[in-house]
């Protein structure tokens, strides 16, 4: 049972055809990537999927769940995080209270009960806490707990917003552009840190990049996107030679 | 495992150590009744401000017209003690009628929170300006309770214990719930709201959780203030002076902090009654003062940052030591 | 129904000062998404700009009522216009890039200032304009048409025509326009932005200070408090027509003046009147906001 169904998901700003029939299923565990010119839709299809737009048309089920309609913390919540194009982490707050704030919908106490400080209060905000160390720990950001989060190197600041979508219990992992800003050295070093996650928490992963040696490296399968379009979908190799990728790249004429 | 301490914290057993003196300074005599009254207001002002910052500091909204909500309170609280209930009964029923007072705002809290949902910004300073407008301009219609001219026969049950018990309360229910998932909830949406609803926070029961908080509390403030004054009218509860005023005590003492908002309303009050002989001239300082702290020091004194005593034990992180030790785990990613 | 169409002219002259003030809100949003919450007040000092300026003008220096109404009308706009551009240097300008929330609060701030400094050197007490239209009562149908109406409603009608002709047709207008668009690319397209929003300010300013003159001519009786209440008003007017929206402003305006005008005819008592306006500005907030002719925004993630 495919984990995540999209199925003709199709969207318009007004007039403007943001995308087109996009389509595509993800099984448990793998890694599929998304790419295509600036302007193709890539990132809108990763607010399709969290809710942050609703889509003209077409289906979303995750893990059976139909995605279409609910509001983005509810989307959240079911299993599906995401990280940014441009880094948003909550910047004047503590790296520590970056990742407890995504633990939001596992806590089950009402308002009564935090005003009042129960023990079960109490118990809850322990556990949290120590989850979110746990997990800073994991990704060598320990020391930086008690630092507000602008203070961070970029580098790091990545990794954070990372450990902030996997507080969420996630098992799709939505990446937009991880690469962005890095060089290649520090990109080989993302791919085998994204490799290390997907193991280490068993996640599905679907990731924009531009950057082709990233993409090339990691994803099982590509999908390629040009004006909101699908172009192409298949394995690396067969996607580095496809004419319609690289025209859309490059320009017609360019190919071969 | 960490585990938090069970205990309550030193400082809030220090503070309600000083209750029965409230109680006991006045029937003495040992407090003059102009001081009693300072203090009074003092104590208002703190439940105002708290809240206000609730959804303004802490949350980064655009709330401008709080005092609407005290005299939502305020109104029904005289009403209930006026017409509805015993008189005799005034002094038992009182905390009753200030939760009563305190519930009615927050129903309004919960209309105004509303629209934000969708609006932020500019957009939801005028509603909560309309909103402020709206609740003066309809109190001013019902005859019943006076309109204009005002209401009053109201007993005075309010007194320096009661004041300080409330904002007591007030002071630990507000710094529950910010260090609570609802607080951090809050702050990411001042932060990054989008981002927020990204990793589970649920938007909409923050808003409304902060605003129908602030707004309950500003209730209790006006039915505490009712009852002091024994006199109240629409134009007690506009957007100037008394919105302008807990406006000011909020950028005053600082955004974001609880310690801050106490700091703030003291000052204010204390000064604004040092200042009385300037007479109309005072309200000519008040929004000069917010004009100036908007340009030179917007977070204010205690901006974003907390008082120790108010803060949970489990909230300070002692730093490890020697934890250096990089586990096999997560490769460098940068 | 005679009636109702004397009501109506009274809206209209009543809609044509609204017009005139919100037109600078408006345009103050435009660009600088600053909601100038200050204007009425500015509004408010216009008046009393105006009483000096004519009382000085007729019984200081004998000039005929005409001729003072002219210069009145000059003055007002100039000093209101330098009092508006005052208040952008010293108050908006060093909150250019600070959150919003400063910027709207300190604009607050700066209102209420104004009434209170005028308050507390002038006293509370009502002024009383000086009349300096003939008044000639004109009978058409049945209707009476005061001069004075006819006067209002002809004066805001030309600046608001001047104002949609600068805005739409010239170079400054353009460049307005250009600033409203996008702040930060503008200068980058040799637009002097700083230049610019004083002008916007000014020009606002300006055509309010006319309004305040003209309000001066129907309703004579002006005192401290009067800003927040029209201030309001042509505020409430700005958000139905759309803010930023220059006809926009002008439909909202009348809008507004019909809701003054027609409230106490409709509802029993005329303290319905704000209960109507603020709920109108409510509903709008919450359901179109809009406007009436602006354009609903989608956001970016």
């Amino acid at each position: 049972m495919p984990l995540l169904q999209i199925e003709g998901l199709t969207h318009y700003f007004g007039g403007l055809r943001a995308v087109y029939d996009f389509n595509l299923e993800l099984e448990p565990g793998e890694l599929v990537g998304i790419i295509g010119p600036n302007g193709a839709g890539k990132t809108t299809i990763f607010n399709l999927i969290t809710g942050v737009y609703v889509p003209t048309r077409g289906k979303i089920v995750f893990d059976g769940t139909n995605l279409v309609g609910l509001p983005s913390h509810r989307i959240a919540s079911l299993g599906v995080a995401r990280t940014f194009q441009t880094i948003r982490l909550f910047r004047d707050l503590t790296v520590l209270d970056n990742v407890r704030i995504a633990h939001y919908s596992q806590l089950r106490y009402g308002v009564a009960s935090a005003i009042a400080r129960t023990r079960a209060f109490l118990a809850e905000e322990d556990r949290v806490r120590e989850r979110s160390l746990e997990l800073l720990r994991m990704l060598n950001l320990e020391r930086y707990a008690s630092l507000p989060a602008r203070a961070l190197p970029y580098g790091e600041q990545r990794r954070l917003e990372i450990a902030r979508a996997l507080a969420c219990r996630p098992r799709l992992l939505l990446l937009d552009e991880p690469a962005a800003g890095m060089n290649p050295g520090e990109a080989a070093r993302l791919m085998e840190f994204i490799q290390w996650v997907r193991r280490e928490f068993s996640l599905t992963i679907l990731l924009i990049e531009h950057q082709m040696r990233v993409v090339m490296g990691l994803c099982e399968r590509i999908m390629v996107l040009d004006f909101g379009e699908t172009i192409a979908h298949g394995p690396p190799e067969e996607i580095r030679r496809h004419p319609r990728v690289l025209e859309a790249y490059l320009g017609r004429g360019t190919a071969l | 495992m960490h585990k938090t301490s069970r205990k309550p914290q030193l400082i809030w057993w220090v503070l309600l150590a000083f209750l029965p003196v409230t109680v006991v300074l006045p029937e003495l005599g040992l407090i003059n009744p102009y001081l009693q009254q300072v203090f009074m207001y003092v104590g208002i002002n703190i439940i105002l401000t708290v809240g206000l910052n609730l959804v303004n500091g802490y949350m980064g909204e655009f709330s401008v017209g709080h005092a609407g909500f005290m005299g939502v309170g305020a109104y029904v609280s005289a009403i209930l003690t006026v017409w509805v209930l015993p008189r005799q009964y005034g002094p038992f029923l009182f905390p009753f009628v200030l939760v009563a007072g305190g519930l009615a705002a927050a129903l309004a809290g919960l209309v105004v929170a509303i629209p934000s949902f969708r609006t932020r910004g500019d957009y939801l300073a005028i509603v909560t300006l309309a909103f402020n407008m709206i609740v003066k301009s309809a109190i001013e219609n019902i005859e019943a309770v006076g309109g204009p001219r005002g209401f009053m026969g109201m007993d005075k049950l309010t007194n320096m214990a009661w004041v300080y018990a409330w904002t007591l309360l007030t002071l630990y229910c507000v710094r529950n719930f910010v260090y609570s998932r609802y607080g951090r909830g809050v702050l990411s949406i001042r932060e990054d709201e989008v981002a927020a609803e990204l990793v589970t926070v649920n938007t909409r029961q923050c808003k409304v959780l902060a605003f129908v908080i602030a707004a309950f509390f500003a209730g209790v403030a006006g039915g505490l203030f009712a009852h002091l004054l024994q006199f109240i009218n629409p134009r007690s509860f506009a957007l100037f002076p008394k919105s302008t005023e807990i406006l000011v005590m909020v950028y005053l003492g600082g955004i974001g902090s609880i310690g801050g908002s106490v700091l703030g309303a003291t000052i204010f009050t204390v000064v604004l009654e040092l200042l009385r002989p300037l007479g109309v001239w005072r309200w000519v300082v008040v929004p000069l003062t917010l004009v100036l702290l908007m340009i030179f020091r917007p977070t204010g004194i205690m901006g974003l940052r907390e008082w120790r005593p108010f803060i949970p034990p489990g909230e300070l992180l002692r730093p490890a030591p020697g934890r250096q030790e990089v586990k096999a785990g997560a490769p460098a990613a940068d | 129904m005679v009636h109702i169409l004397q009501q109506v002219l009274n809206a209209l002259q009543l809609g044509s000062v609204y017009a005139l003030i919100c037109l600078g809100y408006t345009m103050v949003y435009g660009v600088l998404r600053l909601i100038n919450f200050a204007h009425g007040d500015v509004f408010m000092v216009a008046c009393y700009i105006g009483f000096f300026a004519t009382t000085y003008f007729l019984t200081r220096g004998h000039l005929a009522p005409t001729t003072t109404f002219v210069l009145g009308m000059m003055l007002a706009m100039m000093l209101t216009a330098l009092l508006a551009v005052l208040i952008e240097r010293v108050a908006y300008r060093p909150l250019r890039n600070a959150p919003r929330v400063s910027a709207v609060i300190t604009a607050l701030g700066v209102g209420i200032f104004l009434e209170n400094f005028t308050l507390a050197t002038l006293g509370p007490e009502p002024r009383h304009m000086p009349a300096l239209v003939p008044v000639v009562n004109y009978h058409v149908g049945g209707v009476v048409i005061s001069s004075v109406q006819v006067v209002t409603i002809a004066v805001a009608v030309l600046l608001m025509l001047l104002l949609d002709t600068t805005v739409m047709k010239t170079m400054t207008g353009m460049a307005m326009r250009a600033v409203s668009f996008d702040r930060t690319v503008a200068p980058l397209l040799g637009v002097p932005v700083n230049r610019i929003i004083s002008i916007t300010f000014a020009l606002g300013a300006a055509v309010a200070g006319a309004g305040g003159i003209l309000y001066g001519q129907a309703y004579p009786i002006i005192d401290p408090y009067m800003g927040i209440r029209i201030g309001w008003w042509a505020f409430i007017a700005a958000v139905v027509g759309g803010i930023g929206n220059i006809r926009g402003a002008m439909i909202g305006s009348f809008i507004l003046g019909f809701i003054e005008i027609f409230t106490p005819v409709v509802l029993p008592s005329s303290t319905y009147r704000d209960f109507v306006a603020f709920s109108l500005l409510l509903l709008f907030l919450v359901f179109r906001p809009t406007g009436i002719l602006g354009q609903p925004a989608t956001k970016k993630v």
